[in-house]
């Protein structure tokens, strides 16, 4: 009797624990969000406000500004929506079109140098973003396709392609070969083999990579800030900047803008949420 | 007409070469079953048939057309994988009408024709299934109708029952020669399984490092197999084979004991030659526990280290000049390990090869 007690007692504390430590992990994670979301719902001088004030007062000043005019604290919102959501798109479907090329080559042919091309296809992941900026900068002013959408798509692109051609890769290999074999046997050419078997198999890790692909394009600054001029191509991201004047920020009009940021990104991972957790769980499939 | 023929097909990988040169003829509706030890070049084979693998060298035909370059799709084939390779994201009733939709058939055709294989297979209640819900038996049959709803000229088998238990392995293997006398098709099968092969083929080709050692009926296989390896690979328990040395009209085969050659085998052996004995654990049965005691008998008395009773009959082990030995023991009686026990062999009924190529002198 005592011992289940006491197995009972053990079991419950260490639940406690669990959703502590969880507790714990997810204020991290959350609380930036968060403190963003309520300051863009403040007045400034809430937000600067030493000591600070628990009890926000709710006003929609910062978003009235920001969709104003020019003078009035404005930024061209819809433009960079605009920007952001071109590139993004863009980039992420072309990333996606050559990384499932890729990942699939890789995971089903034998090709000479194929373990080089991967690691060199890696290696191109470790070179940091802002390291390409000047260089970056400097061909594309050379070529002229500074600030345009062309130019931080192709950048984008490049960015994601090794990381999508690595998570496809992946995927298909999971896949036993057999498959589009039978799918061969039954009639099918490799490519048909490929779009009506092997790819809705693999669907959900296809997705994750998609999504993981835009949510580095959405959310990209460093190369954005140095690629992009005018209100042409710049995207939310740099848009924040607009903010900042030489010896003010506009914390709460930043703090509207990013909540727009986000909105979309937040959209998007819920619609495909089911898609993620199954590829980011994938091996499931089974003949 | 689908009778297939190989002529001289090689194939290499890289340097290595796993087939070599291979001619096989397969008759229109025959059951063919290609077994071998792991390696052997069976599934390659196979493969090359299926047109899943590139030939390196000689042709392949199934009717009157040549295949080699054919992709599988056009070579009027299907094929029934070792792990199924159903269609994860289909139903049952899609996958076994994919191979039409493909071919863009009517859907009241392909309803009728997945039916109908459905049917066949005992799979009307799993329609609407997808394969992660059913069992590894049914999933074989899916894989099994996949196959038979297109009516193709050719089955191919490739180790279809090995991921299954021994319990469903053997009530498969009766629905698949059922299958073939409902689908009257020219039917290739792949195995490692001799009991398989024995059991399903109407001619077995028995292969061993990517060269046919065998191709003849089961009973042809079992009775007068060529050499030593098909010998000890069909049936089961496998052949007993000794080494022996002649000696006048006898076979030495220990320092004491020597067994008389049959005599329809005399004039093939040469005084002093090394051969291997060979003989099946039926023909050496303990006196009065045998099937006849007519012919000609070598009579052996042996001690027996281990009985394996099976109920009709019992398994008996024994050693002849440190090989162990098995016998057979018909209506059997309980027998102790120690005991000692006259046996007798049949002689006419006995094998002898050649000691350095393993190669029958008397099959």
């Amino acid at each position: 009797m005592d011992l289940t007690l006491s197995h009972r007692n053990r079991k419950r504390g260490l639940k406690a624990l669990h959703f502590t430590a969880l507790f714990l992990v997810m204020s991290v994670i959350c609380i930036p969000g968060l403190w963003i979301v309520l300051n863009s719902f403040r007045p400034t001088i809430e937000i600067m406000a030493k000591p600070p004030i628990w009890s926000p007062s709710f006003t929609l000043d910062h978003y009235r500004a920001m969709f104003g005019g020019a003078g009035e604290g404005g930024v061209p919102v819809f433009k960079y929506f605009r920007n952001s959501m071109i590139i993004s798109i863009t980039s992420t479907a072309i990333a996606m079109l050559i990384g499932m090329s890729g990942g699939y080559a890789f995971a089903r042919y034998r090709f000479k140098g194929k373990n080089g091309y991967f690691v060199g296809l890696m290696l191109f992941r470790a070179v940091p973003g802002v390291a390409l900026s000047l260089p970056l900068f400097i061909v594309f002013a050379r070529v002229g396709i500074i600030d345009t959408h062309f130019g931080l798509i192709l950048a984008y692109v490049a960015m994601n392609v090794p990381f999508t051609v690595w998570l496809t890769d992946g995927f298909f290999r999971q896949i036993p070969k057999e498959l589009h074999e039978a799918a061969e046997i039954d009639g099918c050419t490799r490519w048909q083999a490929f779009w009506r078997v092997e790819f809705p198999v693999a669907r959900s890790g296809v997705a994750s990579a998609a999504i993981f692909a835009f949510l580095t394009s959405w959310n990209e600054f460093a190369l954005a800030s140095q690629l992009t001029r005018s209100v042409n191509s710049k995207t939310m991201p740099v848009g924040l900047l607009d903010f900042t004047a030489e010896f003010t920020i506009n914390w709460g009009g930043m703090c509207a803008l990013a909540v727009l940021m986000i909105i979309p990104a937040l959209v998007l991972t819920f619609l495909v949420q089911k898609h993620l957790i199954a590829g980011l769980t994938f091996g499931g499939v089974k003949g | 007409m689908a009778n297939v023929t190989l002529d001289t097909v090689d194939k290499f990988y890289g340097k290595h070469q796993a087939v070599h040169g291979i001619s096989l003829d397969i008759a229109d509706q025959e059951f063919v079953v290609l077994v071998g030890p792991s390696g052997c070049g069976k599934s390659t084979t196979l493969r090359m048939i299926a047109g899943l693998e590139d030939i390196s060298g000689g042709t392949i035909s199934i009717g009157d057309r040549v295949v080699n370059d054919l992709p599988p799709r056009e070579r009027n084939i299907s094929m029934v994988f070792q792990n199924y390779a159903l269609y994860p994201h289909m139903t049952v009733g899609e996958n076994l009408g994919f191979s039409l939709k493909i071919a863009k058939m009517p859907d009241a055709e392909i309803a009728s024709a997945v039916n109908e294989a459905a049917q066949i297979l005992g799979l009307d209640e799993l329609i609407d299934r997808k394969p992660a819900e059913l069992s590894g038996g049914q999933r074989q049959r899916v894989a099994m109708g996949r196959a038979i709803v297109r009516h193709p000229e050719v089955f191919l088998f490739d180790e279809p029952l090995s991921n299954l238990d021994a319990k469903l392995r053997t009530q498969m293997r009766v629905e698949i020669k059922k299958l073939h006398k409902k689908v009257a098709s020219t039917i290739i099968y792949v195995t490692h399984d001799q009991v398989e092969a024995m059991t399903l083929a109407d001619r077995i080709v028995l292969m061993r490092d990517g060269h046919i050692v065998q191709v003849g009926t089961p009973l042809e296989l079992f009775n007068k197999p060529v050499d030593v390896f098909v010998a000890t690979f069909i049936g089961s328990p496998p052949m007993n084979i000794l080494d022996g040395v002649v000696r006048g009209d006898q076979i030495q085969l220990t320092d004491d004991l020597a067994i008389k050659i049959p005599s329809d085998a005399r004039g093939l052996v040469q005084d002093g030659q090394a051969i291997k004995f060979g003989f099946r654990a039926d023909n050496l049965t303990p006196k009065g526990h045998g099937v006849s005691d007519e012919g000609e008998i070598a009579t052996i008395d042996l001690e027996v280290s281990l009985a394996e009773p099976l109920g009709t009959e019992t398994l008996l082990f024994a050693e002849i000049g440190g090989v162990e030995v098995q016998a057979k023991m018909l209506n059997p009686r309980s027998v102790k390990p120690g005991e000692t026990l006259s046996f007798q062999l049949m002689l006419d009924k006995c094998h002898i090869f050649d000691a350095d190529t393993g190669a029958a002198i008397r099959g």
